[in-house]
């Protein structure tokens, strides 16, 4: 099947960037790898069907989160910095989750994978997330409060920065 | 063999594990808050997987609602980032450590 073809395709590009923003030492090479990287996921959401959310990724993810990002870098004038130095805890901690993870993974790999009602005939899944109608009748019936909660939380959230990027001037103490 | 909900569970995963170790690894904060977006963002692709292949919304409408807190927090984390810059000269963890002792 040539989606297949393309999982792996992009796939392979989504987890390549996402190693090259953790291992490069330039601050803007690592934003534009996580750009790369988001693009990838928005194009596995297009595989998936969920053509709403990968327009909505590309949207904010890759033009606003992104740009603030590189905003940011190019105020600041950071550098990478080199990699920390293994600490004590930071290895046992990594080693840890490590292990975690890897358990975990072989778990439901021995398990054969998790059973999903259309696992074995992929033939008649239906595209729920393609239409914007299913999204607007959960976003208006079972998820209405939640989304009036996130609505307040980006008001809060836009009051706090603009809380934090003034300047209290004759306000020493304050800072 | 056609790809199904594990193969994208497990490329969730190995997204989820790069960006904890990238939080574990790298010392500039800006990098650290990237790699917590590549979690988040990992997190959003086992869920539009569930609900492609359970036939349900609701992974959908979940990815809403992260996209929306995630971006709240970047512009909340940088500007607490720009803050700290201001006040310290400095973004490297190493050397943020007023609290210590």
């Amino acid at each position: 099947m040539s989606s297949d073809i393309f999982f792996y395709l992009f796939a392979a590009l989504t987890a390549g960037s996402a190693l090259a923003v953790v291992l490069t030492k330039n601050t803007v090479a690592s934003a534009l790898s996580l750009l790369v990287s988001l693009v990838g996921v928005a194009a596995l959401f297009v595989l998936l069907d969920a053509f709403l959310l990968a327009a909505l990724m590309v949207f904010v993810y890759a033009g606003a989160v992104v740009a603030l990002f590189l905003f940011i870098v190019m105020l600041l004038d950071s550098h990478g910095g080199d990699r920390k130095p293994f600490k004590k805890t930071t290895l046992v901690a990594g080693s840890f989750a490590f292990v975690l993870l890897v358990l975990g993974l072989a778990t439901l790999a021995q398990k054969g994978g998790l059973k999903t009602p259309a696992a074995d005939t992929t033939a008649t899944l239906v595209p729920v997330g393609a239409s914007l109608r299913a999204y607007g009748e959960q976003l208006f019936t079972t998820y209405l409060l939640p989304v009036q909660i996130v609505g307040f939380l980006l008001l809060i959230a836009m009051l706090g920065v603009i809380v934090l990027s003034k300047k209290f001037e004759g306000l020493e103490d304050v800072k | 063999m056609t790809v199904g909900i594990n193969e994208y569970l497990y490329l969730s995963a190995i997204l989820f594990a790069i960006g904890f170790f990238g939080v574990l690894l790298r010392k500039n904060t800006l990098v650290i808050y990237m790699c917590l977006e590549l979690m988040l963002v990992a997190s959003t692709v086992a869920l539009v997987a569930f609900s492609h292949f359970n036939q349900t919304m609701d992974g959908n409408v979940f990815v809403f609602f992260i996209l929306t807190v995630a971006a709240a927090e970047v512009a909340v984390g940088l500007a607490i980032i720009v803050a700290l810059f201001r006040r310290r000269q400095t973004i490297q963890v190493e050397e943020l450590n007023a609290l210590k002792n």
